[in-house]
C-alpha cells in the first residue's frame, strides 16, 4: 500500500481526463450508428415489458372524472389523411366503411360503422400520454376488442393482432400499421373507439375508428382503421418489427 | 475506510497512506458516472421531443411552467431561442430555443447537440439509452447499497452521528474559509458531504426511479395513487426533470470540492483507492485544534 504513485499511473490519469469530456459525445455518436450497439441497447425493452407487467397484471388503466378532460384533445401524427381510398370513404361520410376482421380466425368478419355502434360498448375517460412526453385527457366510447375476436373466433397458435390502417405517414406509398399481442387485445379498456367526448372521433383523432390500448403510449394506438388481422407473427409485415415507429427503431413493447 | 498508517515523517508533519475507498466502491463509482452521464444526455434528447414541462395530469398547452421555443424575427426571418419560465421570456439563442447544429446552422431545439444522445434529433434512439442506462444504472445503485449495508460502509461512513449534526455550523464556516480538514477528519466524510451523499442516495435516486415509471402508462396501473400524490402524470415529468438538474448540480459541486481538496489525492482515491493524509506536526495541533 505504501508504493509511491507511478508516473504511469499519473500521466494515465491526467490523458483520462482530458480525453474524457471531448471523446465522450463523439464517442456516443459514434456507437449510435453501430448496429450492434443499437441492439444491445434493445435489451432493456424485454426487461421493460417482463417486468412491467408482472407488477402490473391486468390491472386497468387509471380513470378519470370528467371535470378533468382536456378541452382540446391534441392531435398527432397523421392527422389528415390524403390516400384516395380514405378521401372516397371521407366524402361518403363513411356510409360505404367497412371494418374488416381476418386472419387466423374461424369466421372472418365485417362491420359497418352502423354495427359497430349498436354493438355494447364501453366508455371511458383516459389519458392519452404521447411517446414525445405531452398528455392529453378525452372520454372515449367504443366496442372491447375483445368481443370481436370472440365473435370471429381465435385459431388456437394466433399469437399478435395487427392493425392495418387507412393513412400513409411515411409518405411513402405503405399505410401505417401496428401490432400488439392477444394479452392487450383482450385487455376490457383496450376498445375500437367509434366516439371521442361524446362526438363522432373527428378526422384528425382517427375517424371512423381508432383503437385505444390504454396502457400503451399513442403510437401503439393507431387511427383511421381499416383491417384487424390475427397473425401468428408480424415479421412479414413492411420492416418486420411490428408497426410504422417500430420499423424507425421506437420499441414494440411501448408501454414507458 | 479501513486505514493502514504508513507514518512518513517531515518538517510539515506526517504523512500517512490510507485505502480510503475499497475496489467495489471504486467500480461502481465510476460505473455510476458513465450511466449518469448516457442518462443525462439521453433524458435531454428525449426533452427536446417536446420541450416543455407542465403541472398536472395533462399538458395545459398554452401554459407551460418551463419550456424552450423557437420564434422568428419580423424582419429578418432570423431564428432565436426563447425560454419560458412560467410568465418571464428569456431569449436563450445559441444554448435553449434555438442552437447550432453539428454543420453549425442554428436551428430550433430545446437543448443544443452537444448536450444530447445522439447529438442530432433522434427520439428513438435516445429512448433507447435511457432505458439501457436506466437499468445499469438501477442494478449498480441495488449493488451500492447491498454492498454498502453488508460491508457497513453506511453505517460507518455515511450515517449521521449526533456530533455530525453538532458540527454543521462548523463545517460550513471551514467550507466557506476554505480549510482543509488534516489528519483523521481529513479520512472521514465531513457532515455537508454525507448529508449530500445521503441525500442523492437516498432521496434523488428513489424520487428520479419513481418519477420515470410514473410516465410509464402501464405502471400508472399500478402507481396512480403515487402519480396523483405527486400531482399528475405532467408533474411527474417535471419532478423527474427537477431531480436531473440537481443531479447534475451534485455533480458540478462533487467536481469543485475534488479540485479544491486536491484532485490528483482525490482522483487516485477513486481509481487506485489510495489517499494520503496529512496529519500535523505537534507544534500546529494548537492552531488546527478541534473544538
Amino acid at each position: 500500500m505504501n508504493e509511491p504513485m507511478r508516473p504511469s499511473r499519473r500521466r494515465l490519469l491526467r490523458g483520462a481526463l482530458a480525453g474524457a469530456g471531448v471523446g465522450l459525445l463523439s464517442g456516443c455518436d459514434a456507437l449510435s450508428r453501430m448496429p450492434g450497439f443499437i441492439d444491445a441497447l434493445e435489451l432493456a425493452e424485454p426487461l421493460n415489458q417482463r417486468l412491467q407487467r408482472l407488477l402490473t397484471g391486468d390491472r386497468l388503466a387509471r380513470e378519470f372524472p370528467a371535470s378533468m378532460i382536456s378541452p382540446v384533445f391534441r392531435p398527432n401524427g397523421s392527422t389528415d389523411p390524403q390516400t384516395p381510398e380514405y378521401l372516397a370513404l371521407k366524402a361518403s361520410g363513411f356510409g360505404d366503411y367497412r371494418l374488416l376482421l381476418r386472419g387466423r380466425v374461424e369466421k372472418p368478419l365485417e362491420f359497418s360503422l352502423e354495427a359497430i355502434r349498436a354493438m355494447p360498448s364501453r366508455t371511458q375517460i383516459t389519458r392519452h400520454d404521447c411517446v414525445e412526453g405531452w398528455s392529453v385527457i378525452g372520454k372515449w366510447a367504443g366496442v372491447p376488442l375483445g368481443a370481436l375476436l370472440e365473435m370471429a373466433r381465435v385459431k388456437p397458435g394466433a399469437r399478435y393482432v395487427v392493425f392495418h390502417c387507412f393513412d400513409d405517414y411515411g409518405k411513402d406509398g405503405s399505410r401505417y400499421y401496428e401490432s400488439i399481442d392477444l394479452l392487450d387485445a383482450y385487455h376490457p379498456q383496450t376498445l375500437v373507439a367509434h366516439s371521442l367526448n361524446d362526438a363522432p372521433v373527428p378526422v384528425a383523432n382517427g375517424a371512423p375508428l381508432r383503437m385505444r390500448i390504454e396502457r400503451k403510449l399513442g403510437y401503439k394506438q393507431p387511427k383511421y382503421l381499416r383491417m384487424i388481422e390475427v397473425v401468428d407473427s408480424y415479421a412479414h409485415l413492411q420492416g418486420g418489427k411490428g408497426g410504422f415507429w417500430e420499423d424507425r427503431d421506437y420499441d414494440w413493447y411501448g408501454g414507458i | 475506510m479501513s486505514s493502514e498508517p504508513m507514518p512518513q515523517s517531515s518538517a510539515a508533519g506526517a504523512w500517512r497512506t490510507i485505502l480510503r475507498h475499497r475496489w467495489p466502491l471504486r467500480w461502481m463509482h465510476w460505473i455510476n458516472l458513465f450511466c449518469m452521464l448516457a442518462l443525462v444526455g439521453s433524458g435531454l434528447q428525449i426533452f427536446n421531443a417536446h420541450p416543455a414541462l407542465y403541472w398536472g395530469e395533462d399538458s395545459h398547452f398554452a401554459t407551460p411552467l418551463f419550456a424552450t421555443q423557437a420564434m422568428q424575427r419580423g424582419g429578418s426571418g432570423e431564428l432565436y431561442g426563447v425560454t419560458r419560465i412560467g410568465a418571464v421570456r428569456i431569449e436563450t439563442t445559441g444554448v435553449l430555443g434555438v442552437s447550432e447544429n453539428q454543420q453549425g446552422k442554428l436551428s430550433a431545439k430545446g437543448f443544443p447537440d452537444w448536450s444530447t444522445i445522439p447529438g442530432s434529433r433522434n427520439l428513438a434512439l435516445g429512448r433507447r439509452w435511457h432505458f439501457f442506462f436506466a437499468w445499469l444504472w438501477a442494478i449498480n445503485g441495488a449493488c451500492y447499497l447491498a454492498w454498502s449495508l453488508a460491508s457497513r460502509h453506511l453505517s460507518r461512513d455515511l450515517a449521521m452521528r449526533r456530533r455530525d449534526w453538532r458540527e454543521i455550523p462548523r463545517s460550513i464556516a471551514d467550507h466557506l474559509r476554505f480549510r482543509h480538514p488534516a489528519g483523521d477528519e481529513a479520512a472521514r466524510y465531513n457532515p455537508l458531504q454525507k448529508l449530500a451523499y445521503l441525500g442523492v442516495v437516498f432521496v434523488l435516486a428513489p424520487v428520479a426511479i419513481l418519477t420515470g415509471l410514473s410516465m410509464s402508462p402501464q405502471m400508472d396501473t399500478l402507481l396512480g395513487g403515487l402519480v396523483d400524490l405527486i400531482g399528475g402524470r405532467q408533474a411527474a415529468r417535471t419532478i423527474h426533470f427537477v431531480a436531473m438538474s440537481l443531479f447534475v448540480l451534485f455533480a458540478l459541486v462533487h467536481v469543485l470540492m475534488v479540485f479544491y481538496a486536491g484532485p490528483i489525492n482525490e482522483m487516485r482515491s477513486m481509481i487506485t483507492g489510495r489517499f494520503r493524509v496529512r496529519y500535523p506536526a505537534p507544534s500546529e495541533t494548537k492552531e488546527n485544534g478541534h473544538e
